[in-house]
């Protein structure tokens, strides 16, 4: 009993030949199949270069095989009719490609399939249930007519499959068949395959098989059903393919990934793959013998390719990921905090923050002078610098850099009217953003700056219109960040509960009690302030219902008398 | 309507690219022609270059171990031996032009004109010889790998964005020797402070940023130099660049980047351009005044160079290969594994 190969080779025949002679050195018979399009000189060549293996290597009529044809079909049909008329004493006809790659001695594969002498192996997927291609057609590929060559002429293909799809055409099924799809690379019994060969209903068969779409993946895949009793529905070849739908290739790198696999052939190594041909066509050392095929390495790479092709690392603008408006797939690379209003009341709230909740807290990194990168650098993470001008003539990817270089540390920072707001809209629809407000705090630097009063009025009405505008643009319907509101009355009123809040929302994990408030500025005065700037016409409208007397929880501030001016 | 009229538009530009190259190409003398011994399927490099003498053996060492198969070269001028030197290689071919670099479009005409004849149906590789291809998988596989994997993905142009490295210290405080690595002194980069945009005309990506941003342009971030590059394409002969290698005609060759969160394939061009030899560069590239927007980026670093700069700060990175690239954010490996 052994194991025969057929070869479909199209391109790389020295490749090929040089597998073909690996295989039949180790007492194996191979028939080849070139395809017709390659020139006659070439194919010449590789016949002679196998010339001294006359007895076990043949090749089998050329066909023109163009890809999703049936014509590839044919080619398997007459070269796996040859093995079997061949080489009586063939068991099992493993197709392989030209650029398939063994892995193991063929001794191992011989082992393998004579214990398990009436098992098919082909992956054979029913394809109304289970969608089994990647993008494309399943069920229809069965059941409409394929006049234009995908190829070629997509748009024709396409217009002619949206045709017939309006005009529900379909084709019939034979009788007997249940359409089923599966990859081409399988390794049948010699009793299947001449059922196969030989049914009485070939022509019907081949005549229908003629018309479908990439009979390749469906013409054995489904015949198998009804002529095998024992189909073991997976591939002895290792192949994965890609999103779009081609597979994977092999290079020097993937040696140990793929002797670990412990397949008995890959497809498709790259041509010039010259370690890794030489790795598994030399004389094999002896291995634990009949280890079971295992993906497991091999998928998980490739699906990690994929999701970063598809899906890519969320919050990288980069040269080849420069995503349009709201399909970043993440904004940002990860949390941060915006506080406004907060230092303002509390002088030392950067370092307290920092304490508390173990982040990196910086200052206005939006400031109008400069970048307040913590601990005052003037560069900063990747390179960053602290100039104004260079982070507000692309403010967006100011930021997204930061949070991407510091990842994945969670950076806060504050801001406030006076800063660059021109990236506010791109925050609030970010989900990683948690914005925390004091409505009104800017106020109080104000009133604190001893400047004259004009000028305070003047900055006061400036500063009051940017921060409407920015509670107007947090209040939208698609607002993603998370937001937090305090009028400046509320938040003196108990700072201790915002306080609260804030820290349980920057450090979720670590959950920090507070027991008493940071210090709060001296206000004294500054109800007075307020009333004086609303008499010179400048109306206060964010800083809630501050008291005249700045005095909060007084039980007689009902009894006291209230001064009105 | 519009689109239809923007293309006609790009079309015109594009005829007008491939005309200007004519015409110019009257301008190159051929001192070495080895094109004949360009064999189907070559890659070929491209690079026009002046006083790079001491440069060239380990640039033309580099690109050939990643597998280039022959080099063609615009010689504008050189007075320091570059031409011998090139001329006595077996796998290039030179030209010679002491016509104005800036009458050429700096160079992007006589490249042009030789790639119509050259390359088509080549991958071609455009790059200075102070700019090295960095890609996915450069240590383990060669080139062919990556133009083989490109062409079967049906991708035909591969962007490299432009990282500036630089040495720790004064960058004239090591000399650099002929045939040295160059990435031996000069072996830091920032990782993460690059503005990108997007140009609506012609649909590339703007890239700026970088060492060069930070140290020379803080206060006129508009014009700092742009790092975005495109230069590895298969050719075609109606193919142009219109700006250095920033971008391309057909516009759909710059469109090298994902915009629905995945990643494309990317590379980066490690750039050489900070060694001791930047100073008299920049002297003399200002007295030609043949360089983009009359020069001003050589201006920027001549103020800068007398005060002899140091470009390192206690952030820049220290390179170590391309996996450290892919995992900062600069490259991507898109689906290749």
């Amino acid at each position: 009993m052994t194991v025969g190969f057929v070869m479909l080779c199209h391109t790389a025949l020295d490749r090929a030949a040089q597998v073909a002679r690996h295989w039949a050195e180790q007492g194996c018979p191979v028939v080849i199949h070139v395809d017709a399009r390659v020139r006659q000189r070439v194919f010449r060549e590789m016949r002679s270069s196998l010339a001294d293996l006359r007895k076990l290597v043949r090749f089998s009529p050329r066909h023109r095989c163009q890809w999703g044809g049936w014509n590839i079909v044919a080619a398997t049909q007459e070269a796996t009719s040859l093995m079997l008329r061949e080489y009586a004493d063939v068991n099992h006809v493993f197709l392989a490609s030209g650029s398939c790659l063994p892995l193991r001695p063929v001794s191992e594969l011989a082992a393998y399939l004579d214990e398990r002498p009436d098992t098919d192996f082909i992956e054979s997927v029913m394809t109304e249930e289970v969608g089994w291609t990647i993008g494309g057609l399943n069920i229809e590929r069965f059941r409409l007519f394929f006049p234009f060559s995908w190829r070629r002429h997509r748009r024709l293909f396409d217009l002619s499959v949206r045709v017939q799809r309006r005009m529900g055409l379909r084709r019939r099924i034979p009788a007997g068949l249940v359409p089923h799809l599966g990859s081409q690379w399988w390794c049948l019994t010699r009793q299947t395959l001449a059922a196969i060969l030989e049914s009485p209903d070939r022509a019907h068969h081949d005549r229908y098989f003629r018309r479908v779409w990439i009979p390749d993946e469906s013409y054995f895949q489904t015949l198998v059903r009804r002529y095998s009793s024992n189909v073991e529905s997976r591939s002895l070849t290792l192949f994965k393919f890609d999103f779009q739908g081609k597979p994977h290739i092999f290079y020097d790198d993937h040696l140990s990934l793929l002797r670990r696999s412990d397949y008995f052939v890959a497809r498709k190594a790259w041509a010039h793959a010259d370690r890794l041909y030489e790795a598994f066509l030399a004389p094999k050392e002896l291995r634990p013998p009949n280890a079971e095929p295992n993906p497991g390495r091999v998928d998980r790479l490739f699906s990690a390719a994929k999701e970063r092709r598809l899906k890519g690392r969320a919050g990288l603008y980069m040269q080849s990921r420069f995503p349009v408006d709201n399909f970043e797939n993440g904004k940002t690379a990860g949390r941060y905090s915006l506080f406004q209003g907060f230092a303002e009341l509390i002088p030392d709230f950067q370092n307290w923050l920092a304490q508390i909740t173990d982040t990196r807290v910086h200052g206005h990194i939006f400031g109008p002078e400069r970048v307040e990168f913590a601990g005052g650098e003037t560069v900063y993470h990747g390179g960053l610098s602290d100039s104004a001008k260079l982070r507000d003539y692309n403010p967006k990817s100011f930021l997204a850099s930061l949070i991407w270089n510091t990842r994945p540390e969670h950076q806060c920072f504050m801001f406030g009217p006076a800063d660059n707001q021109k990236i506010n809209s791109f925050m609030a629809a970010d989900p990683n953003a948690h914005i925390f407000v004091v409505t009104g705090a800017w106020a109080v630097p104000l009133y604190r700056s001893g400047l004259p009063f004009a000028d305070i009025r003047r900055e006061a009405a400036r500063l009051q219109r940017v921060e409407m505008e920015l509670l107007e643009l947090l209040n939208l319907h698609w607002v993603k960040a998370h937001v937090r509101i305090w009028s400046l009355a509320e938040f003196l009123d108990h700072p201790l509960e915002p306080l609260q809040t804030i820290v349980e929302e920057t450090a979720p994990r670590l959950r920090p009690r507070l027991t008493s408030a940071p210090q709060v500025v001296d206000l004294a005065g500054f109800g007075r302030f307020l009333q004086d700037l609303r008499n010179h016409g400048m109306q206060p409208m964010v800083m809630g219902d501050y008291p005249a007397s700045d005095m909060f929880h007084t039980d007689d501030r009902q009894n006291r008398p209230y001064l009105v001016s | 309507m519009v689109s239809l009229m923007s293309t006609f538009r790009l079309r015109l530009s594009r005829e007008m690219w491939h005309l200007r190259a004519r015409q110019r190409q009257r301008d190159l003398t051929a001192v070495a022609n080895r094109t004949g011994r360009i064999r189907r399927g070559d890659i070929l490099l491209f690079s026009t270059l002046r006083n790079e003498r001491i440069r060239l053996p380990y640039f033309l060492d580099y690109y050939r171990r990643l597998g280039v198969n022959h080099f063609l070269f615009v010689d504008n001028g050189s007075d320091d031996g570059s031409r011998d030197y090139l001329v006595r290689q077996p796998d290039t071919s030179v030209w010679v032009t002491h016509q104005s670099y800036k009458r050429a479009y700096f160079g992007v005409d006589w490249l042009n004109g030789l790639q119509r004849r050259f390359a088509h149906g080549h991958w071609c590789l455009t790059v200075d010889p102070d700019e090295f291809l960095v890609y996915p998988f450069c240590d383990t596989r060669p080139l062919r790998a990556l133009t083989d994997w490109l062409e079967s993905s049906s991708v035909r142009s591969l962007s490299a964005m432009l990282l500036d490295m630089y040495p720790q210290g004064p960058i004239d405080a090591r000399p650099y020797r002929e045939g040295q690595d160059p990435f031996e002194i000069a072996c830091w980069f920032d990782s993460g402070n690059y503005q990108i945009s997007r140009n609506g005309r012609y649909g590339n990506l703007w890239i700026q940023g970088g060492p060069r941003s930070r140290a020379f342009f803080a206060d006129q971030p508009q014009s700092a130099p742009a790092l975005n590059k495109i230069p590895l394409v298969r050719w075609h002969r109606n193919y142009a660049y219109i700006s250095s290698t920033h971008m391309m005609l057909p516009r759909g060759l710059n469109n090298t980047y994902d915009r629905w969160g995945g990643e494309k394939p990317s590379a980066c061009l490690l750039h050489a351009k900070f060694l001791d030899t930047f100073g008299v560069k920049a002297e003399e590239e200002v007295r030609r005044g043949e360089h983009y927007a009359q020069s001003r980026e050589y201006i920027a670093y001549r103020e800068q160079v007398a005060q002899h700069p140091d470009l390192w700060t206690r952030w820049s990175q220290q390179y170590v290969n391309w996996r450290q690239l892919e995992i900062l954010g600069l490259m991507s490996k898109g689906n290749w594994a």
